[in-house]
């Protein structure tokens, strides 16, 4: 669509549309999808040549480039429509230039990592659903992990074939575990067939306690308690920390989670665990959503900014766009990029006002950010594994880390680098920059540390032949502050939330169908797809083993 | 593919089954048309293909396709190209079957029979097992068909195990995997190749299987496992004498009674003869005066007969027994002692030879015959009432000539260094499951803690400082019998065997159980000690090694339903099995060989009820093959005996030799049977209590 044969800025025909979309990341991708499937007409622009927005996957150079105009702020005055920058403290080191020149394009880096779907998330079955599955292979990860701050990663026991294989719990442990595991079963099983029989129930009053003492109350030892909450109900925030009253999770929020991840282990035959990554990185969902809402006859155009909103002159809402190219374009709706500011009533009054509307157009969670990091290294944080999951727990780093820092490292195999090398993401919840930087930097630490050892049981004869080679094992990393949106809607005008902490997608997809609702509240967000053209492949995943 | 529910047929599928029945009794008649008439064209083998495709479960067709490719393959002169063709498109119909129904038996046979017939494409063999074991791991034709193909292909036991691992970390809950293992790791064991030890290799499997146990306790598959790594720590392999009669050092009183002289061996006999018993650890065979030698004065004792006692008429036993002769012999006291293991003949069922070269000795006393009226037990009445017993009291009289019941057995020291790894290996097993009780509730492994116990228990009894776990046993039978009832009666079986090996543990848990017959009329000094095992609510009996000295004993009031094993007591000569559950005459065949056996109380069971024992697998009767020798016909048709109404008691009677028999209170009774009785048994002289005229 955007070869560079193409006058930078061709004309649009027609004109008028149901929605206007700017920006293709993926709650942006999802509503057009949506809405082209509703029957709506849609033109979905972007002002980058590339799809995704902050959802994408770039090579380095390109990821560079986004990370740095994005954390600085704009100097066009006189655009009606302003930008924000939503990355800030962007601190990006290059140990070996000359590699990453060689092999720069052989990347597809995600801005949005750490990234993993559940097997049974709900972006899988609205793929499913959508039919975007055909357009996105997707792979295993291998295994999930939790690391202490001595540079051990114990794996994470996530099923009964883990528990058995599992080499670091005791037996009473494994036992205990799955009694455990065992337990959330039958309670789910019971709330299916709304028998109450067999007394398998947990209790209303258990449900409504904190997970972490529901968990005591199980006797769990510490170590399980910790893998529970952190590596597979996926906890952000400290559980055991009485001082911050956030993000403690209810014991029917943690058994929602435990059953995600159950539901999500063995669902497809051919994946390996609960957790799966798209080849070619996290970027290829928005592109997939964006071909079907292509296939049902959304008009897309890249590289094509727009210089500032129309508005009706009687009403003074929204009626159009006016685009780089000089052209008006004109809508009932109205999507924006989590990155655009709009000044609300739509008039050229002053600057504080336009602070209002931007809080109220892109609510965030005012204070809380992202810290996100990316590395790119020589060598497997565990020398037998190529995709794997590493979680450091609240206080697992230093004693005031109050967040888990999740950590994804995956290889070329899932083509998101060249071979020989792998990618590393990571992220903690954070309140303020520095509080952020300083869980990057722990982190960073952290995995270096096993990077070095070369984590493996016997690590120190490894360690000496590795320097001696005079390779640095870590060739790049980036450390960034992203902001968090939640997306909202003023009249037609809408914003899409920025990707938020979380390793999966769920609470976005709520937050975009909820954005679709307000938008279209007669329409359903996906309506099932009852064409036959995916009907041979019996509207299963491509899982590469 | 397991535990996934049917679902109910529509009413389309009935239609769809019926226009399939349609097609297919079309093709059969077609098919067998061929096949009456040996037309093996190519269009009459591609309909048997076209058949199997549908129906897989056609042997005929199959076989026909045998025939067919043997036709083919005498036609086309040993080319070895066009012999690759035809077995190829029989492993393709095989195959085409097998995705049809892939437990297909007739397929996987023919599969089979085309590899047997040298056919050399087995590579492919491999890849299309992966595929079937993964859609099904639990597929056990398809884990029979690997270990044949790994047999042809020459696959080494190490690689399979390594492929039984993969799916077990897939799965555990694959019973067929483990299976394979515990016979992957039997093979190697056999073959002790490249130094494969069972500590080596056993040791680790525990490990292992504990994975899958501590895991999930509720999956049973790892238990069978670890049921098996069990009996391969505890098994001997070579078989051992456990016990004899008479014991090493023992003293045998031969003829008459005035001699004061211990109750534990005094034996009286008639004509001069007495059973000499060898009760090994397990089955043997191969045990005759060549490979046993019974040497007194220096001199061996030639052409002796041994006997096998085993219900089975096999020639393989446990317990084997001769008779020595000391008739006519000068009145002194004889030095006996039997030697074996010299020399190899005896060998156990598992192939092992006795390899443990042992000797023990007694002396005999031989009295002079006392003429007159025959003493000892079966001229009176015996009365099983508690006043006639008195208990045994050790310290009074005889105290210094008791011999202990642990004297009773041979001492085997030879074996207890080999235990020691073992014995730690299930200690270790011991604390492990004691732990995982501690913590929950299983049935399984209850009873697994009890196995290990007690196997704990026999491989300590040797040495010096051995530990009884008997009463932990006995409280852990307890509770699965109240935790499972559907189990019960194993359970209990179990419980009466550990109790009896508790009563016969020590020389003061047997003396408690030991008494003194005496009559009101009769004071037998002499008397031989009677053991009372009555009412202990046993359902079996067992620790025979330890009674065989036994003469008298009462076992009433018990929940028996067998008697299993009590062949081997052959001195034997006054029981009591009043009031327990025997349900028949086969159940006391046991009785057959107790050549001594005078006085017998079978009253007040169910005898009757059945004619033949269900409690076990095998026994006797007039059409089975094992005892067939033994029935005369000539001999039921001519006598005036009623023997076919009542042809398992007379198998079991006309045998025996008593002088006192209690048989009221069972289904059977009546005048009729009665008569049969006193003809049967002509030295009768009591019944039921009644003198016989």
């Amino acid at each position: 669509m955007t070869t560079s044969d193409l006058p930078p800025y061709p004309p649009i025909d027609p004109t008028t549309f149901d929605l206007i979309i700017i920006g293709t990341g993926l709650p942006a991708s999802l509503i057009s999808a949506s809405s082209s499937a509703a029957g709506k007409s849609v033109l979905h622009l972007d002002p980058n040549p590339f799809y995704g927005s902050h959802f994408s996957s770039l090579s380095v150079p390109d990821l560079t480039s986004f990370l740095n105009s994005h954390s600085a702020p704009h100097s066009d005055e006189n655009l009606t429509l302003t930008t924000r920058p939503l990355f800030s403290d962007v601190e990006i080191s290059n140990f070996s230039p000359e590699l990453l020149d060689q092999h720069s394009r052989k990347f597809n880096i995600d801005l949005s990592g750490p990234r993993v779907l559940f097997c049974a998330d709900k972006s899988i079955d609205l793929m499913l659903k959508s039919g975007a599955n055909q357009y996105v292979e997707f792979k295993s990860v291998d295994a999930s992990f939790v690391g202490d701050g001595d540079g051990r990663l114990w794996s994470v026991p996530d099923s009964r074939a883990a528990i058995f294989k599992d080499k670091t719990l005791g037996l009473m442990e494994k036992n205990q575990l799955m009694r455990f595991f065992k337990l959330v079963q039958g309670h789910l099983s019971e709330n299916e067939n709304n028998e109450s029989e067999n007394g398998a129930k947990i209790s209303a009053e258990d449900l409504e306690s904190p997970f972490v003492e529901f968990l005591s109350k199980m006797k769990l030892p510490p170590k399980i308690k910790l893998i529970v909450l952190y590596a597979i109900a996926m906890a952000d925030y400290d559980q055991e920390n009485t001082e911050i009253h956030k993000g403690l999770l209810k014991t029917k929020d943690g058994i929602d989670r435990l059953a995600l991840y159950n539901a999500s282990v063995g669902r497809f035959p051919n994946a390996l665990g609960a957790l799966i990554n798209p080849i070619y990185g996290q970027g290829e969902l928005p592109q997939a959503f964006c071909r079907r809402a292509a296939v049902k006859g959304c008009l897309f155009v890249l590289r094509m900014p727009v210089i500032s909103l129309l508005k009706d002159e009687d009403s003074g809402s929204y009626k159009g766009v006016r685009l780089a190219s000089g052209q008006d374009i004109f809508s009932e709706k109205l999507v924006l990029d989590p990155s655009f500011t709009v000044p609300w009533p739509l008039s050229s009054s002053p600057c504080e006002q336009m602070h209002d509307t931007f809080q109220v157009l892109s609510l965030g969670d005012d204070k809380v950010k992202v810290a996100r990091g990316i590395c790119i290294t020589k060598r497997s944080l565990k020398p037998d594994l190529l995709n794997c999951l590493v979680v450091f727990p609240p206080r697992s780093l230093f004693p005031e880390q109050v967040t888990s820092i999740r950590v994804l490292q995956l290889s070329s195999n899932l083509a998101v680098c060249p071979s020989g090398m792998f990618v590393l993401y990571f992220s903690a919840l954070c309140d303020e920059i520095n509080q952020g930087k300083k869980l990057l930097h722990a982190a960073l630490n952290a995995l270096l540390k096993l990077l070095v050892s070369g984590n493996s049981e016997n690590s120190s004869t490894f360690q000496s032949v590795d320097t001696e080679h005079g390779e640095p094992t870590l060739l790049w990393s980036a450390l960034y502050i992203q902001g968090l949106t939640k997306g909202g809607q003023i009249a037609s005008v809408s914003s899409t939330p920025m990707p938020d902490g979380s390793l999966n997608y769920n609470d976005l997809l709520d937050a975009t169908e909820k954005l679709f609702q307000n938008m279209y509240p007669n329409e359903e967000f996906f309506r099932e797809t009852t064409e036959p053209e995916n009907s041979e492949d019996d509207g299963g995943l491509t899982l590469e083993t | 593919m397991h535990g996934r529910p049917r679902k109910p047929s529509k009413p389309e599928d009935a239609a769809a089954s019926a226009a399939k029945a349609q097609k297919l009794r079309v093709l059969q008649s077609q098919f067998l048309h061929n096949h009456q008439n040996k037309i093996f064209t190519k269009e009459a083998v591609e309909l048997s293909a076209k058949l199997l495709e549908i129906n897989p479960e056609s042997y005929t067709a199959w076989n026909y396709r045998k025939l067919a490719v043997e036709h083919y393959l005498t036609l086309s002169n040993s080319n070895p190209e066009s012999h690759n063709s035809i077995f190829d498109e029989e492993l393709r119909v095989a195959e085409s079957a097998l995705r049809q129904n892939f437990k297909s038996y007739g397929a996987w046979h023919h599969r089979k029979w085309v590899f047997s017939k040298g056919h050399s494409s087995i590579n492919h063999e491999l890849r299309l097992l992966d595929k079937f074991q993964k859609a099904d791991s639990r597929n056990f034709h398809a884990w029979n068909h690997r270990r044949f193909v790994a047999a042809l292909m020459n696959i080494s036991e190490e690689d399979e195990l390594k492929y039984t691992e993969d799916m077990i970390c897939n799965n555990f809950s694959n019973y067929s995997a483990w299976h394979n293992r515990s016979v992957l790791l039997s093979n190697l064991l056999k073959k002790k190749a490249n130094g494969f030890l069972l500590k080596v290799k056993v040791l680790p499997e525990y490990e292992f299987v504990h994975q899958a146990l501590f895991t999930d306790p509720d999956d049973q598959s790892g238990w069978f496992y670890h049921r098996w790594l069990l009996d391969q720590t505890v098994k001997v392999d070579s078989p051992l004498l456990a016990s004899s009669w008479p014991a090493h050092g023992s003293d045998v009183m031969l003829l008459g009674d005035s001699c004061p002289s211990s109750p534990f061996t005094n034996f009286h006999s008639d004509s001069g003869t007495f059973p000499l018993i060898l009760y090994f650890n397990q089955a043997v065979e191969g045990v005759n005066s060549s490979t046993v030698l019974v040497n007194y004065e220096l001199n061996t004792i030639k052409d002796l007969i041994w006997k096998p006692l085993s219900a089975n008429k096999s020639q393989t036993a446990q317990v084997w027994v001769t008779q020595l002769n000391f008739n006519g012999v000068e009145p002194k006291a004889y030095s006996v002692e039997v030697s074996l293991g010299h020399s190899q003949g005896i060998i156990s069922s598992s192939g092992f030879h006795y390899n443990h070269p042992s000797r023990f000795a007694f002396r005999v006393c031989v009295q002079l015959v006392e003429k007159g009226p025959a003493k000892g037990l079966g001229g009176d009445v015996i009365l099983w009432r508690d006043e006639n017993f008195h208990i045994y009291d050790a310290h009074s009289v005889e105290s210094s000539s008791v011999i202990s019941p642990d004297q009773l057995s041979i001492q085997n020291d030879h074996e207890t260094t080999a235990f020691e790894w073992r014995t730690e290996a299930i200690a270790k097993e011991i604390d492990h499951f004691r732990e995982l009780l501690s913590l929950i509730n299983c049935k399984i492994g209850k009873l697994t803690l009890a196995r290990l116990l007690m196997a704990h228990d026999t491989m300590t009894c040797q040495s010096p400082n051995k530990t009884f776990h008997l009463e932990e046993v006995l409280e852990l039978y307890n509770d699965l019998m109240k935790l499972d009832p559907s189990h019960v009666q194993y359970y209990k079986d179990e419980h009466s065997l550990v109790l009896l090996q508790q009563v016969t543990s020590s020389k003061e848990s047997l003396l408690r159980h030991c008494f003194h017959y005496r009559n009101l009329t009769s004071s037998h000094i002499g008397n031989p000690i009677c053991v009372r095992l009555n009412n202990l609510l046993l359902s079996r009996v067992g620790s025979f090694d330890k009674l065989l000295w036994v003469q008298m004993l009462d076992l009433s009031h018990n929940e028996l339903q067998s008697i299993e094993g009590l062949e081997a007591m052959q001195l034997l000569s006054c029981l009591n099995l009043s009031n327990n559950v025997l349900s028949s005459f086969t159940a006391l065949e046991p009785l057959r060989s107790l050549k001594s056996l005078k006085v017998l109380n079978i009253s007040h069971n169910e005898i009757g009820t059945h004619s033949i024992d269900t409690t076990r697998h095998l026994c006797s009767s007039p059409l089975s093959h094992s005892a067939g020798s033994e029935w005369n016909t000539g001999e039921i048709v001519n006598t005036d005996i009623d023997v076919k109404s009542y042809w398992e008691a007379y198998f079991i009677l006309k045998d025996l030799n008593l002088t006192q028999l209690d048989i009221v209170g069972n289904a059977i009774s009546g005048e009729k049977f009665k008569s049969l009785l006193i003809k049967v048994l002509p030295a009768l002289k009591w019944l039921d209590g009644e003198q016989l005229h």
